[in-house]
């Protein structure tokens, strides 16, 4: 193949937006995301599914977009975290994190509130261990995780 | 940031026509279902093909299916997640769904698929690194290399067979189907794998996993036990699989199967002898998991001693067959 | 959590509260652009070549093929960037890439500026580079042996001994001769690193003359001062920006080889140039924790009084000085600030080896004699019989005295963190279970050194507010990196001028804006700066009040603040009151440490600072006596704050450092195998999640200190210290066996069962303690106390 990697078409909805984008076949879905479109709020931070900071919603569901291909997500709704807030007004979980303190630095903020949002549409009354099952694979060097539990617990109940 | 090296991404429409293509391509070319143990191993240019073959799309592959006698054929692409899902399976296959479940942590599941899981790379901390690592290291055997670095006499790569849902799959003697460009082929999940870390696959390059068969569970029982260093995202440091056949509280059959601990799972079910014909008491549970962690070989290539990991596989046995015959 | 208060009634409207960080909503809905975020036009990538040897001379560099590779702009090497820096004076051994000879696997030999990272990643694997390897030295015991060909550095010795030093206060020999009960141990504490989220980034521009750097850095007062350095430029003309921070702990405090590289990389090509680091690459930058070996010898009366003690400890610097020779004299420098030692010798050394340098992490030195200390204590009380608390108790320092190292102790919660974390813990009431442990410590540490890290006047934090058209900016070098500045600052300025702390806009870090902070280290902005910001916020609210005074035709004093008024009138419309009289207002604060809180002999300018946090843990764990696996059920934590100027903000902290202690007790380890590092990922080199972190219950006692800004002390540091004994000594608690080393993994607690089993000492850690050619002890004279009150 003489011309390997060559561009091809991605139509893909980011935050309710669709979008029609040529893309490297071999760039993540984080790359094109921050690169490709200039959504920073997907942050990285080992670029090999290690640490959880590029977590985004493809179809609802929380994935490492550091892992995924173009071609894997090929009309797909992807969901950042700058399409979590509603307008001027922050998401359940944004402000639970706000008002708990469950960021610090806030550079793993935008995987544990997506990972937290997944949960809790499908489980606002999950519970600690549930809380810590789902954000696993988020890592987070600043807060000891306590707050983290806090917030979502308290998110869960303002969105039951 | 680690990237990607350039690749073209082929979107085939069935799986025939995936393996037309990774017969062409050859070597230049690998498939792709969730990629969370490819694109890593291409990040640090453990594995560099042209072409990748994303046979995630595929709707054929996607189906978990009851296959009408009590068994189950789960697809190549359902997710680990998927499988956990399912109450059907969880009932059915405790020790598997149990080890899928245990897989990394919740994002890289609903990525990451059962094929995949299966397929998964052998591991190796002489070899788990970048390019630039390697070189500093020196290359070994398993890429770019000759000699394989932890065991320096040995013919063969060492790096560890690291599926969690493999030991599980055979202890419930599972079956997966193959299908290459000269058809297709049913094998024991057991002989999927050899000795042998860089070769550690018995499946032709140009043949792809299509689904995972477990049979009916009958009256057979499982579990599955990962010793880790963390709770989550970690790989097993050893892993055990067990599955019984109570009639009673009296074990009729027994399969223990463990993993991490050399290149390839190893069926352990012979130091079960024992156990058979009898009630499970501590005494006879500690001198077969001492008999079955025997051929353990764990080595100083993954985190904690491997002194420790040998000791720990004894227990991760004796606990895996509690579980299991504590499954309602 | 529980606030124990003993200021209840204090009139604060803000201050204590638990509100929210007042940088949060832009991190929490992506808007926040941090260093590799910032993208302008035109923007080069950077790469930096790094070498794949720990030891070797550079024969030649050849990077011909590399420029010519499509899209690559600019390659350039050591010779490009001559000058050497290092973040303390005694240590510019630093090139920004390397021509003579390389020290470390990842020590960068060259710099490429392409199109793309693709481009440049390309063009770093094209360059040649010829080396000729040199010995690697991997050890303390091997850096302490003649070189077989010649030292890792040219400057300091003999061989690759760094620094080396020993010091007596009181009479320490005469104290062991006094004593009823002598003990030594020895330990080994492993080293690790900060492993922030974010991978270092900088980006820099060279516009007519003008320097502009972003970088992730805590300090950027410091890079200022090394980039003019090493580009040879007036301060005036360089400008460094402190990126929105994804996590420091001491690891962005260096001035670093991609900060320079992207600098001249822009000055070569009059483009924007970034450089992003890759996770490996940042295990290679490091300056983490320091793995330091320990002897200590204590000295006790019959009742179980510290007379003497002796500590010696040797460092395994890595390839670097980076902070070293203060690292170093940490490790001997808070001991006594614990515990009253009336007798005290230190010796200590830290050797180059050819490993990723160390330096300051979350603790700065202090973790490791603290862990030494701890278990020590925990030892002589276990020999004489007497209860490990009750055995700290009776050496406690008592406030507002004096150490024998000179070292001013004020304010000092020892007592009631003491009483909190025991108390709630019932630690006195636990059944002894095989298999079950609670472990106790306690610690001190510093709010802010005492002295900036190069001798100068300028004062360690400044501050202006300016009010102008009705609303507050408030503009501080500080930097917050996530532990929280911006938010202490902006709440004492909204404390004094009525406001809410997010009515106040905060401009930070960054040298071309700001006045003078020395930067995000040794726990020093919440005092430091939050004085800082007191003095200016006073004086812009008395010119607010003098306006609306001379309105209402009133005196001052009964012109009431708060609740966004001044007065009758809104802080609005007193604000363009006052503008219409004087113009823009502005007010200033400034903050330096007094001059006495430490003594004036050669190394006393490390220890010293305006006050201390006290921090006590009990940890409950359960251990494994087959495994040796350990899990953790739940930790108490109690901190002498001083005060909240942040409820919320403090908890942060203290959990934060609860989790971080936990996890570098347990698990992380920064580890080499043939001079390579083992593990650089974020998979291998482990850190606690979500499973791992217990429950943790935090207790505060607010002891109000008379010089921080409200009475308030650090949160940022101490709080970790006090964690990673009390995870041994519970492990100890549980299973009879000590494990004299971290991280305290669960094979290193079998090898103790083991060793227990068959008869022997119950114990994994260290034999010995090396041979060490300490220079003669230098015998410090007395505390002269005829200046000042204690």
């Amino acid at each position: 193949m003489s011309d390997i990697g060559s561009r091809e078409i991605l139509k893909i909805s980011v935050n309710g937006q669709n979008k029609e984008l040529l893309v490297k076949p071999y760039a993540t879905l984080l790359e094109i995301l921050r690169e490709d479109l200039r959504l920073t709020g997907t942050k990285h931070g080992c670029e090999a599914g290690e640490c959880g900071a590029c977590v985004v919603l493809i179809d609802g569901t929380p994935q490492l977009s550091c892992l995924v291909l173009p071609g894997q997500i090929e009309g797909s709704e992807v969901t950042t975290i700058e399409g979590v807030s509603d307008g001027g007004k922050l998401h359940p979980v944004q402000q639970a994190f706000m008002d708990h303190g469950a960021l610090q630095c806030g550079y793993c903020t935008p995987g544990m509130v997506l990972s937290s949002k997944a949960l809790l549409d499908a489980n606002p009354r999950a519970s600690a261990e549930e809380i810590k099952e789902a954000l696993a694979g988020n890592l987070c060097r600043c807060t000891g995780y306590v707050s983290i539990i806090e917030a979502v617990e308290a998110a869960g109940r303002a969105m039951a | 940031m680690l990237r990607l090296p350039r690749f073209s991404y082929l979107r085939p429409e069935s799986v025939a026509e995936a393996a037309q293509i990774l017969s062409e391509y050859g070597p230049r070319a690998t498939v792709v279902a969730g990629g969370t143990d490819l694109l890593p191993k291409m990040k640090r240019g453990q594995i560099e093909p042209e072409v990748v073959v994303g046979i995630g799309h595929l709707p054929e592959l996607r189906q978990i299916r009851a296959t009408g006698d009590g068994g189950f054929e789960i697809g190549a692409c359902v997710t680990l997640t998927e499988v956990v899902a399912s109450s059907e399976l969880q009932a059915a296959y405790r020790g598997y769904t149990r080890a899928a479940a245990l897989v990394s942590s919740p994002a890289l599941r609903n990525s990451g698929t059962i094929g995949g899981n299966l397929c998964v790379d052998t591991r190796c901390n002489y070899y788990d690194e970048s390019y630039e690592w390697r070189k500093a290291l020196g290359f070994c055997m398993k890429k770019d290399g000759n000699i394989c670095r932890v065991a320096p006499a040995s013919a063969t790569c060492r790096a560890i067979a690291s599926s969690d849902t493999a030991p599980a799959a055979i202890s419930m003697n599972a079956t997966v189907l193959l299908v290459g460009p000269k058809g297709e082929r049913e094998v024991p999940v057991e002989s999927l794998y050899q000795d042998d870390g860089q070769f550690y696959l018995t499946k032709a390059a140009d043949e792809i996993l299509v689904s995972l068969k477990m049979p009916s569970p009958g009256a057979w029982r499982s579990s599955y036990v990962k010793v880790r260093n963390r709770g989550t995202i970690d790989f097993p440091l050893v892993g055990a699989a067990a599955a019984l056949k109570m009639n009673g509280s009296v074990v009729e059959d027994c399969r223990i199967v463990i993993t991490a601990v050399g290149p390839q799972p190893l069926d352990v079910s012979q130091a079960a002898r024992p156990l058979l014909g009898r009630p499970i008491d501590d005494a006879i549970l500690e001198e077969v998991a001492t008999e079955a962690a025997k051929p353990a070989r764990p080595l100083d290539n993954a985190d904690i001693s491997y002194v420790w990991r040998k000791r720990m596989t004894r227990r991760a046995i004796e606990q895996a067959i509690k579980e299991a015959a504590e499954v309602a | 959590m529980t606030t124990v208060a003993n200021d209840p009634n204090a009139d604060l409207r803000v201050i204590g509260k638990s509100l929210p960080r007042v940088d949060a909503a832009g991190k929490l809905i992506g808007l926040t652009a941090y260093a590799d975020d910032i993208e302008l036009p035109g923007t080069l990538y950077c790469k930096l070549l790094r070498s794949h040897l720990p030891h070797a001379r550079v024969l030649s560099v050849d990077t011909s093929a590399a420029s010519a590779i499509k899209g690559v702009i600019a390659v350039i090497t050591g010779e490009d960037i001559p000058i050497k820096y290092g973040i303390m004076p005694t240590s510019q051994d630093e090139h920004a890439l390397e021509y003579e000879k390389v020290r470390f696997v990842g020590d960068p030999v060259a710099a490429v500026a392409a199109v793309d990272e693709e481009t440049a990643l390309a063009a770093c694997r094209a360059i040649v580079v010829e080396y000729e390897p040199l010995e690697t030295v991997e050890s303390i015991e091997h850096a302490l042996l003649p070189p077989s060909d010649e030292p890792i550095h040219d400057y300091a010795g003999p061989g690759n001994v760094h620094r080396i030093g020993a010091l007596e206060f009181g009479e320490v020999d005469e104290g062991f001769a006094n004593s009823s009960f002598i003990r030594e141990d020895v330990f080994f504490y492993e080293g690790n690193t900060h492993l922030p989220m974010e991978q270092h980034s900088a980006t820099a521009t060279f516009v007519g003359d003008q320097l502009t750097l972003w970088s992730s850095t805590q300090d950027p007062h410091y890079v200022h001062r090394a980039l003019a350095r090493v580009f040879d430029m007036p301060m005036g003309h360089i400008r460094v920006v402190a990126a929105p921070h994804g996590g420091g702990f001491g690891g962005k405090a260096d001035p670093f080889s991609h900060e320079m590289a992207v600098c001249k990389l822009a000055m070569v090509t009059g483009r924007p140039v970034k450089c992003t680091l890759t996770r490996e690459e940042v295990f290679y930058v490091h300056r983490g924790r320091h793995p330091v070996l320990m002897w200590v010898r204590t000295g006790v009366s019959q009742d179980g009084k510290i007379l003497a003690m002796h500590f010696r400890t040797a460092l395994d610097g890595g390839a670097y000085g980076s902070y070293g020779p203060a690292s170093m004299l940490y490790t001997g420098a808070l001991q006594t600030t614990t515990y009253n030692i009336p007798a005290y010798r230190f010796e200590g050394v830290r050797v180059f080896t050819n490993k990723a340098p160390c330096g300051p992490k979350r603790g700065h030195g202090t973790p490791q004699p603290r862990f030494a200390l701890e278990l020590h204590m925990d030892k002589i009380a276990e020999a004489i019989g007497l209860d490990p608390v009750e055995l700290r108790r009776r050496n406690y320092v008592k406030p507002y005295t004096r150490t024998i190292n000179h070292l001013r102790i004020t304010s000092c919660g020892i007592e009631e963190v003491t009483d909190l974390v025991v108390e709630a813990s019932r630690y006195h009431e636990r059944k002894k279970r095989l298999g079950h442990g609670m472990g106790f410590a306690v610690s001190s540490y510093m709010s802010g050194a005492g002295l900036p890290i190069y001798w100068n006047k300028l004062p360690h934090s400044e501050c202006i507010i300016q009010v102008n058209r009705g609303g507050v900016t408030l503009y501080c070098g500080a930097t917050d990196i996530g532990q929280g500045s911006d938010t202490v600052l902006a709440t004492v300025a909204a404390e004094e001028l009525g406001l809410w702390p997010t009515d106040i806009r905060i401009v930070s870090g960054d040298t071309g804006l700001t006045p003078v902070d020395l930067g995000s280290y040794s726990s020093r902005v919440t005092f430091m700066a939050g004085n800082a910001a007191l003095q200016a916020a006073r004086e812009m609210r008395e010119i607010l009040v003098s306006a609306v005074a001379e309105k209402m035709e009133c005196s001052p004093k009964d012109v009431m603040v708060g609740d966004g008024k001044i007065g009758e009138l809104s802080f609005e419309e007193a604000a363009n009151l006052a503008q219409e009289r004087h113009g823009v207002l502005t007010a200033r604060g400034s903050y330096t440490p007094p001059r006495e809180i430490g003594g004036k002999y050669k190394a006393a300018g490390v220890g010293p600072s305006p006050a201390y946090s006290y921090s006590a843990a009990v940890v409950d764990l359960d251990a494994d006596p087959y495994s040796g696996e350990i899990q953790l059920n739940k930790v108490w934590i109690a901190h002498d704050i001083g005060r909240s100027i942040n409820e919320l903000a403090v908890k942060g902290q203290v959990e934060g450092g609860v989790y971080m202690g936990l996890s570098e007790a347990m698990m992380e380890g920064q580890l080499y195998r043939h001079g390579l590092h083992k593990q650089p990922s974020m998979l291998d080199y482990k850190s606690f999640t979500f499973f791992e972190m217990p429950e943790v219950e935090t207790f505060l006692v607010e002891t109000v200190d008379l010089e921080g800004p409200y009475g308030a002390k650090e949160a940022g540091q101490g709080p970790l210290l006090p964690v990673i004994p009390a995870v041994v000594s519970a492990v100890h608690d549980a299973l009879g066996v000590w494990v004299d080393e971290v991280p305290i993994t669960p094979d290193k607690v079998m090898r103790a069962l083991d060793a227990k089993a068959k008869g022997r000492e119950g114990r994994y850690g260290p034999k010995s303690f090396p041979q060490i050619s300490y220079p003669p002890i230098v015998k410090v004279p007395p505390f002269d106390a005829s200046s000042t009150a204690f």
